[in-house]
């Protein structure tokens, strides 16, 4: 069971989240076909740490920015999905 | 190489079964290759296996990190079908289904395929409806498939409680008969005999740990064992794909996904068939040495990690209890994970790449095993005659940037709904 800490709730089970995904794709400001083919498809999938965007779905209902390594399942840190993570050097260290 | 029969067996019987020879070769890797595949798991193999069957292709290497067999080939629940509704996937899984009904014959290797039937149980009115609809889809396509009533499944499934428990009442099922299961580590042995048979080499313990490129095209790999060049490099490591392309300096349309599946205590002939159930997702049978092996959704986050946390295994066994409440008093033996390649269709890629000389065979989602005897059919045809197989033309790389997608159930790009 993950323990994720939503920066509205506290430290929460895992089973009160939903995940959405990959936190590092934005919207292009454009409309370049490539781009947009690259943000709605195309995905870095790292064997390593990995930013992704949980819903916290069964309590506050809010977005949370998770950064969780994917074959440890270890959570660094997490944070308001406007604000950033720390540099990942700093996780790795 | 001898061949397995009645009389080898009889053979070695005499000399109490301590001459068997070895199925398979472990030669040291050569310099050279004209062909690399990358992963010995089934479709790896098989990939082998028809190269140098149908393509004449024998100067090969499989180089496989582990052992082979030892990734999702030995981690999945061993069901084998074709009951798609696109033309895209139809067509590809029915080639599939076709070579496994013929496949112990054609390895000399008994891979145990038994097409006991798949039964999709149906709980409410749209399911009923979206069922039929891919049953017809099935039929126009010269796929097998047919409704179940009620009775018709509690008569093939006894044990099966139709109210489910009051939440999931069984409303009507689709079946597919001639689909089934087989036995998963004989696939892969069978094929790697069948390939070491006819020269390839089969190159255990070694991992890729770099793909070298000169411009547009791939000119060989550095391994734990060293370097070898290669004319063509195909890569067949589902689970990990998104990896080993960004080696080739590719990004994949993937997201890495942990699937579960598990097994009960062996108990006596019980179900006979295939149980799958879209009500929460589960999919059951038996195998032969009676264990109930059962399977059912992700665990919806992305991972490389081939283990699952608590809360999907509950879920899972309560889906399965709420269709089968006389299994609530069996023990759990295992459970295990395996790493799903999700592909943003929900659709498997076999495909050429930007890149002149590398090929991808991989996005599997859910699904793999299945596919493994056309999987490596029509890679093999892909890389040795540098274009598709007219049955995987569809399931090509670029389909996601011209818009071509196969998205069976219409969920969109996102992976773990697929």
């Amino acid at each position: 069971m993950l323990e994720i800490t939503c920066p509205w709730c506290g430290k929460r089970a895992q089973t009160e989240f939903s995940y959405e995904g990959d936190a590092t794709v934005s919207r292009p400001d454009t409309c370049d076909e490539k781009a947009f083919f690259d943000y709605v498809y195309l995905r870095d999938n790292p064997r390593g740490w990995h930013d992704e965007l949980w819903q916290h779905t069964a309590g506050c209902r809010r977005f949370v920015k998770v950064r969780r390594h994917v074959t440890t399942h270890e959570i660094a840190a997490t944070a308001k999905p406007g604000d950033a993570l720390p540099a990942l050097e700093e996780t790795e260290r | 190489m001898s061949r397995y029969s009645i009389f080898s067996l009889a053979r070695n019987a005499l000399s109490h079964h301590k001459n068997w020879r070895e199925a398979w070769r472990s030669p040291d890797p050569k310099p050279h290759y004209d062909v690399i595949i990358i992963g010995g798991g089934g479709h790896g193999l098989a990939t082998a296996y028809y190269l140098a069957k149908e393509h004449g292709i024998t100067n090969v290497a499989v180089l496989e990190k582990g052992w082979i067999g030892g990734g999702n080939t030995g981690r999945n629940t061993t069901i084998v079908r074709s009951n798609y509704r696109l033309e895209g996937n139809a067509h590809f899984y029915e080639l599939s289904l076709k070579l496994w009904e013929g496949l112990s014959q054609d390895l000399n290797y008994n891979v145990m395929f038994s097409p006991r039937g798949v039964i999709n149980l149906l709980h409410n009115d749209s399911q009923i409806d979206s069922a039929l609809r891919r049953g017809n889809a099935m039929r126009m396509n010269g796929i097998d498939a047919e409704w179940l009533s009620p009775e018709d499944i509690k008569k093939r499934v006894p044990l099966l409680d139709l109210n489910g428990g009051g939440r999931f009442p069984v409303l009507g099922g689709l079946i597919q008969p001639r689909g089934g299961t087989a036995r998963h580590d004989a696939v892969a042995w069978g094929y790697a005999r069948g390939a070491d048979m006819r020269g390839v080499d089969i190159i255990q313990n070694c991992e890729v740990t770099a793909i070298l490129r000169d411009g547009n095209r791939v000119i060989g790999v550095e391994t734990t064992r060293g370097r070898i060049t290669a004319d063509k490099i195909g890569t067949a490591v589902a689970g990990h794909t998104s990896h080993v392309a960004e080696m080739a300096g590719l990004r994949m349309p993937i997201e890495s996904h942990i699937l579960q599946a598990m097994v009960s205590e062996p108990v006596k002939p019980c179900i006979d068939t295939v149980v799958t159930s879209g009500s929460g997702h589960m999919y059951i049978s038996q195998s032969d040495k009676g264990e109930l092996v059962f399977g059912g959704d992700l665990e919806f986050h992305n991972s490389y990690a081939q283990r699952g946390n608590f809360p999907r295994l509950e879920q899972v066994t309560q889906n399965v209890l709420t269709l089968f409440p006389a299994f609530s008093r069996l023990r759990l033996m295992r459970s295990w994970g395996g790493i799903m390649d999700m592909t943003m269709d929900g659709s498997p890629i076999i495909s050429k790449t930007p890149l002149d000389n590398f090929y991808i065979n991989g996005g599997w989602c859910y699904g793999g095993f299945k596919a493994t005897p056309g999987s490596g059919y029509v890679f093999a045809h892909t890389i040795a005659q540098d274009r598709p197989h007219p049955v995987n033309e569809a399931l090509s790389l670029n389909r996601f940037e011209t818009g071509h997608l196969l998205d069976e159930n219409g969920v969109g790009p996102t992976p773990k709904a697929h």
